[in-house]
């Protein structure tokens, strides 16, 4: 046997998919690489990181233990306490100027990232428990459980999160087959919204958006960044300025190099050439998921399976167009390759359920 | 149960499995047609940015670029009643490195070492400053530079890559000592005051008030700063200015202070430790504020030598502590006005009738004796002659009658025990005992021997020069003034009731206590053109055997200095229609008839002119 063949079958045993494997590990690694020079070739800054993505490694394989048949038991419940969590976070969390965390005192938890795995979990199984496509009712109230907790996370106020868990929800509405009418309902119901929504938004998100519309409205602050971040993109042309010499001088003009805007320094040092590389290896991850998904043969696996790689699919999609001036400054991260932990347990976490819920080998089990 | 029942809900129609994957086929297909369609948009945006525009943006990038400079506002002047000038903006010179021009740190600051000194402080501070700003914006090495020194480096400027001269505005208060307690400082943006003020409000600022008035208006006197986009060349130096957003600078700030009041109040202090008050009566203006020793704030603006600082902070007559805001003394007998208002209306006294002063007083079933300050007692005494010659055993005894409590709470209506509420932070409370309190404090029963010597001001009680200066304009305008301000006043309200013949029994035992035969502060009667009132007070300081008799206050010369009491003197001027009140402390200055009261009428004099 080769030793490929025999790192799949380990990773098979322990219920995980060697390809998306290896595309999560590629893509870590660029990630740890771009981030050493984003932060200034701060050792600890990779150091760190590599010990968050460790944490989230280790939680994608406890995940991706756990049996299908436990989960359709458990989403309610689980859904249940991090939508309570959410309610709590409202009253006595901690964060600065935004509600987000809850302090356990060992940990601090922020329940918004529970709820990217728990509302598609709990969609899946509610309507996949049903015949499909699903009839009003079930869609109904789907889409008042994805307002709820998207809605939850809005008045954090968090609008990068409440976006990937709201789209991630409604995603699994629409695998599950919501008819084209009701989906053409739905969106005229949510561009009457929208003007509620927009007065509902705290000021520094309206001036985000304002600011996206019209960068010199703010010229020393968010509209700054959206300019200099096009400078550095612009700047790296085809193939780059090389590694750990971005000629916008490690964008120390943007104030989070190595968080959001990380992209920024990835498009600067590696040219069009080093994007395209990496939104392919995004695209393979992507693929590799609905490959997952097309070999389950259960609704509740396929439409768990694609909520998540949805909000995946978002968080790479905002973040990027974010960078290069398409989209307003929202504070997504890019997905694995930002510098932060809770996203990254989390993603890791997600990418653990997909596993667990498309491997047929019984935990632990030969 | 039942959520998970209905939840599970099992469905009437019959379910096609094949069929169901067959739909959720179809949208996954869908679903990978719309990522597509993204992916397909992103590579085309970034090809857009990063290869058709690539010759636009590395221009910009490389050589010709458009840069932001954050404007400055100019922090407001501080002027007093009259509009002259307390805190100004000079013109000065600093030394400034854009970090990105700098080819050679180590050579850079080598170079410039050779030409002007750099000490380590400011060079620790450089390197703090440089890791918080963007690598365009310039970052000061070092301020307030002489003359000579800018010569220097203009003679060698083309040599110095990344460094440059320039002018700015340096905060100077041209009256140093006079006002460093009330105007306070402004000093040096850390890190910390950026998160706290918000980094987009003082991005061009280096300074932020401090302490004093710099301190509680800092909103009014900063301003708000504007922003300059420049085009520079491929050395960073500007070529020309695209646009200008004026900085909307800070607003003057007028005082209710009066220069020349504020000099009397020092120059009388004469040396002297302490502090002097001077309230308009009518509105609470604070008209002087004097703490001495003082200090030269300018010392603080571009940061004081660490050496400098501990010699301030070393000195035992304590130059940086703020005696007026925050002095907490004894007030010995200045408290017996406000006592006897309180007995007064209590009906405990009545002002005619006498009791008979044997130079000491007892507790019943106390072998201690409390004392008058006069060897043999005063005699027959009223409540004129009680103020007049300041005898402790009336006090005493009224003290016994009203009762702690009683009298906690009628010195409350004066102010005591709480901030006045002058537009100053950090003002300090003073302390204004009760049984509560004391149980509170030390769970300990309150004793009858610690009425007694309240009753003469001593013991827990203590006040702020410039509650005793409030305590006095209320005083003086017969309950109605309004808080002690600087600048923001507020509507004078009537705080504390008393009947007219109160008023006026205890207005003239003040007045007796100047103009009378036998007044304590008879000797300065001649010191002001003018008839006023006042009352002294000694604080002791050091405590005396309980049978040893009262130190004459002549004696106390003979003490070391620390060791002398406190004098205390508060005092109001003209006595018909009160228009200024005022309050001296004078630590360890021996007595308040022979060292506080000439402060307060010398200053008086200048101030009723």
């Amino acid at each position: 046997m080769s030793l490929q063949r025999i790192g799949a079958n380990g990773l098979s045993l322990i219920r995980l998919d060697a390809i998306l494997m290896g595309l999560l590990g590629l893509l870590m690694l660029i990630g740890l690489a771009v981030l050493y020079s984003a932060g200034e070739q701060d050792a600890s800054l990779v150091v760190n990181q590599s010990i968050r993505l460790g944490v989230g490694l280790a939680a994608m394989l406890v995940l991706a233990q756990v049996p299908k048949r436990l989960w359709l038991l458990w989403a309610p419940y689980l859904f249940g306490l991090a939508l309570a969590m959410l309610l709590v976070v409202e009253w006595v969390g901690v964060g600065r100027g935004a509600q987000r965390w809850l302090d356990f005192g060992v940990i601090r938890f922020q329940p918004s990232e529970a709820m990217k795995i728990t509302l598609p979990l709990v969609l899946a199984a509610y309507l996949s428990e049903r015949p499909l496509p699903p009839s009003l009712m079930p869609t109904l109230i789907s889409v008042v459980l994805v307002g709820i907790s998207s809605g939850l996370i809005l008045v954090q106020p968090d609008l990068g999160t409440a976006i990937l868990v709201g789209t991630g929800g409604l995603a699994v509405v629409f695998l599950a087959g919501l008819r084209w009418r009701m989906i053409a309902g739905l969106g005229a119901l949510v561009m009457a919204a929208l003007p509620a929504m927009w007065l509902n938004l705290r000021d520094y998100q309206k001036n985000r958006i304002l600011t996206f519309l019209d960068p010199e409205r703010d010229p020393l602050g968010q509209g700054w960044n959206i300019i200099q971040s096009k400078i550095a993109v612009g700047s790296g042309g085809w193939s780059g300025t090389g590694w750990l010499s971005g000629s916008q001088s490690h964008l120390e003009f943007l104030p989070e190099p190595h968080t959001d805007f990380i992209f920024s320094v990835l498009a600067e040092e590696f040219g069009w050439l080093g994007v395209m590389a990496v939104l392919v290896i995004y695209a393979l991850i992507i693929i590799r998921c609905l490959q997952l998904a097309q070999q389950c043969t259960d609704p509740f696996a396929r439409l768990v399976i694609g909520g998540i790689v949805v909000s995946f699919f978002v968080y790479v999609v905002v973040n990027v167009s974010m960078v290069s001036g398409l989209l307003p400054v929202v504070g997504v991260p890019l997905p694995l390759m930002s510098y932060g932990g809770t996203s990254a347990v989390t993603l890791l976490a997600g990418f653990g359920l997909i596993q667990g819920l498309h491997s047929r080998r019984r935990f632990m089990g030969h | 149960m039942k959520l998970a029942r209905w939840f599970k809900q099992a469905s009437a129609r019959v379910r096609d499995g094949a069929a169901e994957l067959k739909v959720i086929d179809r949208r996954f297909q869908w679903l990978g047609a719309v990522m597509l369609a993204c992916l397909l948009l992103l590579a085309g945006r970034f090809a857009q940015l990063q290869i058709v525009d690539h010759e636009l943006y590395a221009s910009r990038a490389e050589n010709n670029r458009v840069a932001l400079r954050a404007l400055a506002p100019t922090r407001g002047l501080i002027l007093d009643r009259k509009g002259r000038v307390l805190a100004e903006n000079r013109p000065a010179y600093r030394l400034v490195v854009v970090p990105e021009r700098v080819p050679d740190w180590e050579a850079m600051l080598d170079q410039v070492g050779a030409l002007v000194t750099i000490s380590d402080d400011e060079r620790a501070r450089f390197n703090r400053a440089r890791q918080r700003a963007r690598r365009f914006q310039a970052v000061p090495l070092k301020t307030n530079l002489r003359s000579d020194e800018v010569a220097r480096l203009a003679a060698h400027r083309h040599r110095l890559l990344g460094v440059e001269v320039e002018p700015y505005l340096t905060r100077h208060y041209p009256h140093g000592a006079l006002f460093a307690h009330v105007l306070g400082y402004v000093g040096r943006i850390d890190e910390r005051d950026l998160e706290r003020l918000g980094p987009d409000r003082y991005r061009a600022s280096t300074h932020v008030g401090r302490t004093g008035i710099e301190q509680a208006y800092e909103r009014v006197l900063h301003g708000q700063p504007g922003v300059e986009t420049v085009e520079t060349n491929a050395q960073g130096r500007t070529v020309r200015v695209l646009e200008r957003q004026a900085p909307a600078n800070g607003q003057d700030l007028q005082l209710t202070l009066d220069l020349d009041f504020q000099r009397a109040a020092a120059e009388a202090l004469d040396g002297h430790a302490g502090a002097v008050v001077v309230l308009d009566v009518d509105t609470g203006a604070v008209r002087a504020l004097v703490s001495a020793p003082g200090y030269d704030p300018n010392q603080f603006v571009n940061g004081i030598a660490p050496s400098a600082y501990q010699a301030l902070l070393d000195n035992p007559r304590r130059p940086l502590f703020n005696r007026f805001l925050q002095g907490a003394y004894e007030p010995g007998s200045t408290i017996k006005p406000f006592l006897a208002l309180a007995g007064l209306a209590e009906g405990v006294i009545d002002s005619d009738e006498e009791m008979f002063s044997r130079g000491w007083f007892e507790l019943d079933g106390e072998g201690r004796r409390y004392r008058d300050w006069k060897r043999g007692g005063h005699g027959w005494v009223d409540l004129t002659k009680a103020l007049a010659e300041s005898v402790n055993v009336y006090f005493y005894e009224m003290a016994v009658d009203l009762g702690i409590d009683r009298m906690a709470r009628e010195l409350a209506l004066f102010g005591f025990g709480q901030p006045t509420g002058i537009d100053l932070l950090g003002e300090g409370d003073g302390l204004l005992p009760t049984r509560a309190w004391k149980r509170g404090q030390f769970g300990e029963a309150w004793f009858p021997g610690e009425t007694v010597i309240t009753g003469i001001g001593q013991g827990f009680v203590v006040a702020t020069p410039l509650q005793l200066a409030h305590a006095t304009a209320l005083l003086a305008a017969e309950g109605r003034t309004g808080a002690p301000y600087l600048h923001t006043p507020t509507a004078p309200s009537q705080r504390v009731v008393h009947a007219d013949p109160h008023w006026d029994a205890v207005k003239a035992g003040m007045v007796e206590v100047i103009h009378g035969p036998t007044g304590t502060a008879r000797a300065v009667a001649q010191d002001v053109p003018i008839r006023f009132a006042g009352k002294t007070g000694t604080a002791q300081v050091f405590g005396l055997p309980d049978d040893a008799d009262a130190v004459d206050e002549r004696e106390q010369d003979n003490l070391p200095e620390h060791l002398r009491n406190h004098a205390l003197f508060v005092g109001f001027a003209p006595i018909d229609d009160p228009k200024w009140a005022i309050s001296v402390v004078v630590e360890h200055g021996g007595g308040g008839a022979t060292v506080a009261a000439p402060i307060g009428a010398d200053v008086m004099a200048r101030v009723v002119q």
